[in-house]
């Protein structure tokens, strides 16, 4: 148990992961309000271990929503400990059916997405922000503050869980730009 | 098919946004990049759109719509590949108003192979603010931002180039 009161991940006993596709927009997938998932469910248990094996496969991949694997579930997974951003951190986790119960001291920054790779956005997000939810296998209740980047990257990751990419939270029309791309 | 660039331009009015996509839908025709913003009041707005016809044909289309006091140009763009490159700075400039601020900045950021790859000016009183999305080779940036302060005081002006951090990984 870190001293932050999260268990890591690891000491939930997950299966073995499984390196899952993931999916890019327009995929209806990433619109779909996620629905609640029971951290118990042997299938979710295994969703579990598929989202960390799949974020870890990914190079500079720190955080993976289920539906972003094609999911429609309340689950997603996180490990910002490398990041140059990040100052509290509390990955690597899963957490299932999470909730912001707090989010203050809002900040603009040009985000990007694995599942929207030829554009960049920026958006303005709490870099205060405390959320809640479930472990997976155990189900045990957790709710814990972070912040920085480790805060962004949780807000971005509830958002798809909500159907919604950055593209839905853009600071207005000027604020979508195009990446490096051949047209 | 065609790709033409379109460009709307006169005095703001509700639906004229409406009349020009509702025409280029009647021809088939597909928005794909587009930018739109109102300058000093007027409506401004740059559209590529790839349609199944020739440029005439697209400027027959419109024809209504000039009837509406617009100004519109159409253009044959090139069937080329073209890379577009991803901004890796952005250089913000505020101070008061004077010719030649754009002209003296952007010199500056063109000399250092830099690409300007998104560009907004705007004077209220007399104050005039820029902002740019620049794309620069590795290495200049030290040298750019002592050769753009240079070119700051001479004109007055405030001058800051930042680093665009993207937060990415999810």
């Amino acid at each position: 148990m870190s001293a932050t009161g999260v268990p890591f991940w690891s000491e939930v006993c997950l299966p073995a992961g499984q390196v899952r596709q993931t999916v890019q927009a327009p995929d209806h997938v990433l619109s779909t309000q996620c629905r609640s998932a029971d951290p118990r469910d042997p299938a979710v248990i295994q969703l579990a271990a598929d989202l960390l094996a799949t974020m870890y496969g990914a190079p500079g991949c720190v955080g993976l929503a289920a539906n972003q694997v094609g999911v429609d579930l309340a689950v997603f997974s996180m490990d910002v400990s490398d990041h140059p951003k990040t100052r509290t951190c509390h990955g690597p986790f899963v957490i299932v059916n999470p909730q912001i119960v707090d989010s203050s001291r809002n900040e603009k920054a040009r985000e990007g997405c694995l599942s929207v790779p030829d554009f960049t956005g920026d958006v303005k997000r709490g870099t205060r922000l405390t959320v809640s939810g479930q472990l997976p296998q155990t189900g045990v209740a957790v709710s814990f503050s972070t912040d920085a980047f480790e805060a962004r990257a949780i807000a971005h990751e509830v958002d798809h869980l909500n159907g919604l990419l950055f593209l839905d939270q853009v600071a207005g029309p000027h604020a979508i730009h195009v990446r490096q791309t051949y047209l | 098919m065609e790709t033409v660039a379109i460009t709307v331009v006169g005095q703001d009015r509700p639906g004229i946004v409406a009349a020009v996509t509702g025409a280029l839908a009647d021809l088939n025709g597909n928005i794909e990049d587009s930018s739109m913003t109102l300058l000093r009041g007027s409506f401004a707005w740059m559209l590529v759109v790839a349609v199944p016809v020739d440029q005439t044909a697209v400027v027959a289309a419109l024809s209504e719509v000039r009837e509406l006091g617009l100004s519109i140009d159409v253009v044959a763009l090139p069937d080329t590949q073209a890379v577009v490159t991803s901004p890796t700075h952005a250089v913000a400039v505020h101070g008061a108003d004077r010719p030649g601020i754009v002209a003296a900045v952007t010199e500056v950021i063109a000399k250092r192979g830099g690409n300007i790859t998104d560009l907004s000016t705007r004077l209220s009183g007399p104050l005039y603010v820029m902002a740019a999305d620049v794309s620069l080779p590795t290495g200049v940036e030290v040298q750019l931002q002592s050769e753009l302060t240079q070119v700051a005081e001479l004109l007055d002006v405030e001058v800051a180039v930042h680093k665009i951090d993207i937060a990415e990984g999810f």
